[in-house]
Order: structure tokens, then C-alpha cells, then sequence
């Protein structure tokens, strides 16, 4: 039993799912849903197709080189059972996989940074450029933050007035 | 072969058959129609061709029949003699000269005629000139009728005569009648002939195969032969005394020893001494039949003498071949075809006994010379009496005695099934022979599969030191990482300064939306100006809330616009005029008439709620009043649903709009519309 890659989008097919279709010239496509089957019926480049893995790797919005990619490959010769091996090699997938899946993740944060920054700048630029709309510029020069401004509540004088006898 | 296949003999019509044929002929294929009128020489030439054709045809016909019946000459002598026998041979020329004479008459006659037409000079001449001819042709064959007849009988008897090839083996079989030819013809051949008790069963030949030696032998049965002087035979006899002269056969001499047939031994020995000379250069083999019912030794004196005698006259004829006086045993056999004992040696006597004749006569003639240079069968000489048996290495003998012994001690999976419960019971276990460095991790289960990912994928001998570098690798790129996060931070905007953007951007989007409202709208709806404020939108409290929002303190503000705004109390009380509005009291001292009814009547709307009862309109409980309104609106709403303005409006703002009426639809039929 074998996990086998999808050809349109490159997920997972797990045991009892999707299609797999054979060519005349004995290439075989294996497809996780219907919908990537479709598409491939529809002989659609999965490298146009916005939301593959193929799209995502070509166009550098995925990793594509690294060290913890090799680790995982398929090999042909049949090794001797040894068990301390099969443990050592349990263990190891779960720290690979660890690894791999945080590398992942920092490459999309890495590049999603710059637009992270750029935006933070267009908000300063908006803060500055557009204060006025709602804060008064009277308001602005007594309290320079770039904040809302506090609303001043008038208390009217007679109830000061009618505390000080009290107090007498 | 012509000679004895007498079945293509085409059909002999009788006489008038035979007119019929000819002259219905001559009417379909000849033209028919002919006027008086036509020129003579076309009359001539149609009846001319008349007669032309009638004579071709009888020419044609008779000169089939004498071509297809054989010459009794030119056939084997055999057969001739048979034919004679069975025809008389002079009947039989004679008929079929007839038939030549009728041809050449029918010949002459069409000649005359032919000649004379030439010459007829009317219609009628001419055709009474064909009539004549065809009349007499056609007598010529009235009167040959009876030939034909003949010779129709002929050809019918001659198709059903057995088809006997007489130059190749031949087995005869021959004697008195009841003897038991035919009964021995049915045993060793697959001919079914006739087993009567009475005499003359058997009234012609009858022809059977049978095989020896993966050869191809005649068999045939002849009817019996009587004592009598040549002359008196019948047509029976004959037949099989003709048999006996012609073919070159190996003859069985039938013998009845029992004397059942009706003749005694006597009997049969005088015919056989009579008809002796017809064995002459032809194996001979007596056979003494019905042994069941008389063995041969239990014979009388006499009849031993007699059949010695046949016996001895027999012998002559294998002298007289050349054959060894010792082979005595192949002479006079017995045997009984009713028990069928001894049948088959006899057969293989006669067969023997022709097959050693032929072969010696071939091998006497010169035509043997040319092939016997061709066969020469080689046999190696030994060159010393030594013995050589097949040599077996003495290591092989012993390695397959060893290997006989293991498969015998040597306990298999099958035996090991067997024991445990069978095929559906029992699972063979396949990992008993594993070779591993721990026999303990013999029966481990390894996964397959783990987190999404294939096991095998991963599996290497190495993998504990590469995961220790990827590790290693891994703690320094954490450790770049965590400078690099801590240089971004600094540049995040402040929750407070989050909210004020938020503040702004909702702002914005709306008077986006304001906007668009007002550019959509701007040619389409007039716009009230905010002086007509219907929903009382532009309130000071509003303006207030704005500016305080803003950062500014609204109070001054607010009073300065009240103190210039015009509501029912300040019309009244013109003394709170504010002292900053000089400059307003011009707008404020000419109040329109207009305004003033608007305000009065907007405030009274205001406080007046719909279901209270006014006295003046009628209606006599505020329930009542309600119900009125609602009517009312009813009444009113499918109007504005179709958008007229009243009740008098009918105005169709497009009279077909082209939605209505044009497009196909998907599916369905657009019959309405």
C-alpha cells in the first residue's frame, strides 16, 4: 500500500480514493477527486491553474529546494527488515516532518513580509494625509498623536454650584 | 475409366419421345413467322433452315447414343464377355447399326429436300416441301422405336453392373450354390449380398474390398456354378464362368463338406475337375466351408479321397508357379463363416497367396529393372563381437539414488497443511525462512504509512546522522530567523492610531457610497435642498455630535445656529434674538408663507398619532379609523405597483416591450406569449 501524489494538484491520495487512469502508452495519471480528473479531461495545464501545487512551486509562492525534500524518495531496492532501523526511521519522519513543515511556513511568511511592510506604510501615509477627517485640526495642534480625539463633556455650572452649599 | 464405368451412358429416348424432342426444337429455335408476301428467296431460306436444323439435331442425338455405348471390342475382354452374356452381343451390334442407318437416311433425306426447296417457287410449294421432309425423317425414327427401346434397357442394366477394376487384385470366389460364398463375402468385406437359404440367391456379381497388408483388394462374389456341359448354361453361370476366364484372380474354391447346400461332396468335386482348365495360372485355395456341421476329419473314405484329389490338383497349379511344395498348408484350408472360425485365414491365405503371384510376375517383367536400382536398404556390419552398453558417470548414479532417498524423508508445505486442517484452515507462514539478523523480528508488523507519508520512502541506513546534520542546520536558521522577526516590529501602528485609521476609512467609504448615491441619482431624482428637511436630518444635536467627534467643543456652535434657526417659539418670541445675528435677521424677518404651513402642518403630523379619532373626519372609534386607513392604502397599492399615479392614469409607457415579445426559449415551446 502506497500514499500516492495526485498529477493535477499534487495532494495525497490516500487508499479507497480518487481515479487512476491509464494511457494507451502506459502512463498512468492518478487523480485525488473528481475535480482534478475534470480538470485534466478539460486538458488543463496544471501549471496555469492557480490553486495546484505545480502553480505554486513555479511560480515561487511554495519551497521548492531543500534538504528535508530529499529524505523523502522513492527507492527501488528492497532493504532487510532490521528493526532498529524501522524505529530510528519512525521517529525520524516525525522530526523531518516537523522540520520541513516550519521551513515552509517561514518561506511564505518571508514573502509575505514585503507586502506586510508595504501596507503598514500606506496606513501611515492614510494616518497622516487624512487626520483632518476626523480629527479637527484645533484638536490636532492641542494633541499632535494621530488618535481620536477625546470628546470634552460640558458639565453645566448650577450643579456646581448647588455642591458648594452642600459643603458649607 | 470407360471400361467399367457404364453410369454417363446419356438417357435413350424412345421413338416418340425422341420426335417430340426434335421437332419442338426445331419449332423454338428456327424462326417461326413468315408471310406470303416476303421474297422467295426468304421463304426458301426459312424453310430450308427448317430442315437444315431438324437433321443436325437427329445427326447430333444418334450420333451420341452410338459414341456412349461402349464397342464390345474395344473394352476389356472381361467385360465384353459380360456384356455378352448378359446381351446378346449380335442384338446389341445390330441395334445400335441401326441406329448408324437411321442417321445416314435422316442425312439423305434433309440432302433431297434441301435440294428441291431451291427450287419451290411458292409459300405453300415450300412448305409442303418441309412437311414432307420432317414426316419422313420422323417415320425413319418410327421405325428404329424398338432399338432404341433395346438399347434403353441395356443402358439402365449396364449403369447397375458392379464396378469391377480387373487389373488389380481380385479375389474370386466360386462354387455351388448354398455353399457359403456370399455369407463369407459379408464377413471379411462390408458388401451386403443377399443370404437366402434357397439356391440362386446370388444372381449376379457382386463386388467387395477388403484390405491386407495396407493394400486394396477385389472381392467378388460370383452366383453358383451347376454341373452341366457348357452349353446348357444359363445367363447366371455364365456370369461367373466369364468372371473365372477373365480376371486374373486368386480363386476360392467354395466346399460344402457338410453337403447341407443340397450337393454332395462328389457333386462338387465333379464340377471342380470340370471347370479346372479356368484355374489355369491363378492361385488356387479350397476352402471347405461349414466345418461346424462337419469336421473335416470326420469325413467318409471317399470324400477324403476326393478332396485329396482337389487338394492335388491345386498343388499343380502352385508347381506351376514355381511355388515350394512344402507350402501345402496354404491350399486346402476350412473354416466356418457361421462361427467364424477360421475366416480370417483364409482370407489371409488368398491374400498372400496373390500378392506373392503379382509381386513374381513384376519382378519378371522388364519394367521391375528400372526402380530396383533405387532401393537398397544399408545395414552396418559390426565390426567385432564387443558389447557397448551407454555409459553412466558413477557421481550421477549416486546423486540420483541421494535425490530418490530426500524426496521420500523431506517434509513439505503441503504435508504441513494437511496436518493443520486443510487449505481453507490453515495459512502457511511465509516469513519462517527469513533471513534476518534477529530471528526475533521475524513476525514484526512494520507500518506502511505514517502521517501522510510512505515509510519506505524514508527508510536508509544513514538516516540517524542526516537527521542529526538537518538538526544542526535547522537551530542556526532558527536562530537567523529571531533577528530578522525582531527588526520588523517597529514599524506597526499603535492600537489607538489602528482605530483612528478605521475611523477615517469608514468615513471615506461612505462618502464613497454618498457619492455614488448622488451620481446615480443626480439626473434622475430631483434633490431636496436641505432646507425642506423631511426627516429632520440636520438637527443641531446632530451638528454637535459631528463636532464634538471631531475634537472641537460644539457648544458655541450649537448656540450660534440655534439662535439663527426659525421654530414655531421663536416666531412668537421675537426678543430672543441673539446679538451676534445682525447679519441673519434679514433672512429671519421675511418669513415665507410657504415655510410657515409646512411647519405648522409637519408638527402637527408629528403629534398627532394615525389612529386617533379627530372629531371632524367621521369616524367613530379609533378601530374604525384604522381600518379606513388601511382600505385606503389597499385601495392604493396595486395602483403604485404598476406605477400610476392615480386612478385615471393609463398610460402604457411601452406598448410591446421587446422582452415580451421576441426570444426563443431554452426549452419549451413558444407558443404564448
Amino acid at each position: 500500500m502506497r500514499l500516492e501524489k495526485c498529477w493535477f494538484c499534487s495532494s495525497t491520495i490516500y487508499p479507497g480514493r480518487g481515479i487512476q487512469f491509464v494511457r494507451n502508452d502506459a502512463k498512468i495519471f492518478r487523480f485525488c477527486r473528481s475535480k482534478c480528473h475534470k480538470n485534466f479531461k478539460m486538458k488543463r495545464n496544471p501549471r496555469k491553474v492557480k490553486w495546484t501545487k505545480a502553480y505554486r512551486r513555479l511560480h515561487g509562492k511554495d519551497m521548492t529546494q531543500d534538504s528535508t525534500f530529499e529524505f523523502e524518495r522513492k527507492r527501488n531496492r528492497p532493504e532487510r527488515y532490521d528493526r532498529n532501523l524501522a524505529e530510528n526511521t519512525l521517529k525520524a519522519i516525525k522530526k523531518i516532518d516537523k522540520i520541513s513543515s516550519d521551513r515552509q511556513k517561514h518561506h511564505i511568511s518571508t514573502r509575505l513580509n514585503t507586502g506586510k511592510v508595504k501596507k503598514r506604510k500606506e496606513a501611515r501615509n492614510e494616518l497622516n494625509q487624512s487626520i483632518h477627517m476626523i480629527k479637527a485640526p484645533s484638536a490636532l495642534k492641542e494633541d499632535s498623536s494621530l488618535t481620536l480625539p477625546k470628546i470634552k463633556v460640558k458639565v453645566s455650572q448650577t450643579l456646581a454650584e448647588e455642591n458648594q452649599p452642600m459643603e458649607e | 475409366m470407360v471400361q467399367y464405368n457404364f453410369k454417363k451412358i446419356t438417357v435413350v429416348p424412345n421413338g416418340k419421345d425422341f420426335i417430340d424432342i426434335i421437332l419442338s426444337r426445331t419449332q423454338r429455335q428456327t424462326p417461326t413467322v413468315v408471310h406470303k408476301g416476303y421474297a422467295i428467296s426468304r421463304l426458301r431460306q426459312f424453310y430450308m433452315r427448317k430442315v437444315k436444323y431438324t437433321q443436325q439435331n437427329f445427326h447430333e442425338k444418334l450420333s451420341t447414343i452410338i459414341d456412349e455405348f461402349p464397342r464390345l471390342d474395344d473394352i476389356h475382354p472381361f467385360y465384353g464377355d459380360l456384356l455378352h452374356v448378359l446381351y446378346n452381343k449380335d442384338h446389341y451390334k445390330l441395334a445400335l447399326g441401326q441406329i448408324n442407318t437411321a442417321r445416314n437416311l435422316i442425312g439423305k433425306i434433309a440432302k433431297d429436300y434441301v435440294k428441291l426447296l431451291k427450287y419451290g417457287d411458292s409459300l405453300y410449294r415450300c412448305k409442303s416441301l418441309k412437311v414432307a421432309a420432317l414426316g419422313r425423317m420422323c417415320t425413319v425414327i418410327k421405325r428404329i422405336s424398338p432399338s432404341l427401346a433395346y438399347l434403353e434397357q441395356i443402358r439402365q442394366h449396364m449403369a447397375r453392373l458392379p464396378s469391377i477394376d480387373p487389373n488389380t487384385r481380385t479375389i474370386l470366389i466360386c462354387g455351388y450354390p448354398n455353399v457359403g460364398k456370399s455369407s463369407f463375402m459379408n464377413k471379411i468385406t462390408r458388401a451386403d449380398v443377399d443370404v437366402q437359404p434357397y439356391a440362386f440367391t446370388t444372381k449376379s456379381l457382386f463386388v467387395g474390398h477388403t484390405d491386407y497388408k495396407y493394400l486394396r483388394y477385389q472381392v467378388i462374389d460370383t452366383p453358383g456354378i451347376l454341373d452341366r456341359p457348357f452349353e446348357d448354361r444359363n445367363i447366371i453361370e455364365m456370369c461367373s464362368i466369364t468372371a473365372l476366364a477373365h480376371l486374373r484372380a486368386a480363386v476360392l474354391f467354395f466346399l460344402d463338406i457338410s453337403g447341407s447346400c443340397g450337393y454332395s461332396i462328389a457333386q462338387q468335386a465333379a464340377l471342380f475337375h470340370s471347370i479346372k482348365s479356368l484355374f489355369m495360372n491363378k492361385p488356387l485355395i479350397i476352402v471347405c466351408n461349414k466345418t461346424d456341421l462337419q469336421p473335416l476329419d470326420g469325413l467318409s473314405e471317399e470324400d477324403t479321397k476326393l478332396v485329396t484329389e482337389m487338394k492335388a490338383e491345386a498343388l499343380k497349379t502352385v508347381m506351376g508357379q514355381g511355388g515350394e511344395p512344402t507350402n501345402e498348408e496354404g491350399v486346402l484350408l476350412t473354416m466356418s463363416t457361421l462361427t467364424e472360425d477360421g475366416v480370417i485365414a483364409v482370407k489371409n491365405a488368398a491374400c498372400e497367396r496373390l500378392l506373392d503371384q503379382r509381386v513374381e510376375l513384376k519382378m519378371k517383367s522388364k519394367k521391375i529393372n528400372d526402380c530396383l536400382n533405387r532401393f537398397h536398404v544399408a545395414i552396418p556390419k559390426p565390426r567385432d563381437q564387443k558389447e557397448r552398453p551407454p555409459c553412466i558417470p558413477q557421481a550421477v548414479l549416486e546423486a540420483k539414488a541421494k535425490q530418490a532417498a530426500e524426496k521420500e524423508k523431506k517434509k513439505t508445505e503441503k504435508d504441513l497443511e494437511n496436518e493443520n486442517g486443510g487449505a481453507g484452515v490453515y495459512s502457511a507462514s511465509l516469513r519462517k525462512n527469513y533471513i534476518l539478523a534477529n530471528d526475533e523480528w521475524k513476525e514484526d508488523i512494520m507500518p506502511e504509512i505514517l502521517d501522510g507519508h510512505n515509510v519506505y520512502d524514508f527508510v536508509d541506513p544513514d538516516i540517524l546522522l542526516r537527521l542529526e546534520e538537518l538538526e544542526q542546520e535547522e537551530g542556526l536558521r532558527q536562530a537567523e530567523e529571531g533577528d530578522e522577526d525582531f527588526e520588523m516590529d517597529g514599524i506597526d501602528l499603535t492600537p489607538e492610531e489602528q482605530k483612528a485609521l478605521a475611523e477615517i476609512r469608514k468615513k471615506k467609504s461612505l462618502l464613497i457610497q454618498q457619492h455614488r448615491i448622488k451620481k446615480s441619482t443626480a439626473e434622475s431624482r430631483p434633490i431636496i435642498p436641505r432646507k425642506f428637511d423631511k426627516d429632520r436630518e440636520f438637527t443641531t444635536e446632530r451638528m454637535g455630535r459631528q463636532l464634538s467627534q471631531l475634537g472641537l467643543d460644539p457648544s458655541l456652535a450649537v448656540d450660534r445656529a440655534r439662535s439663527k434657526s426659525r421654530g414655531r417659539k421663536r416666531e412668537r418670541s421675537l426678543d430672543r434674538r441673539d446679538s451676534d445675528g445682525e447679519a441673519m435677521d434679514m433672512d429671519i424677518d421675511q418669513p415665507s408663507k410657504k415655510l410657515r404651513l409646512r411647519s405648522r402642518s409637519q408638527s402637527r403630523s408629528k403629534s398627532r398619532p394615525p389612529s386617533e379619532v379627530v372629531p371632524g373626519e367621521g369616524f367613530k372609534d379609533s378601530k374604525q379609523k384604522v381600518k379606513a386607513i388601511k382600505l385606503g392604502k389597499k385601495s392604493v397599492r396595486k395602483r403604485n405597483k404598476d406605477a400610476r399615479r392615480g386612478e385615471a392614469d393609463r398610460v402604457i409607457p411601452t406598448l410591446k416591450p421587446k422582452h415580451l415579445f421576441s426570444g426563443k426559449r431554452s426549452i419549451g415551446k413558444t407558443q404564448r406569449r
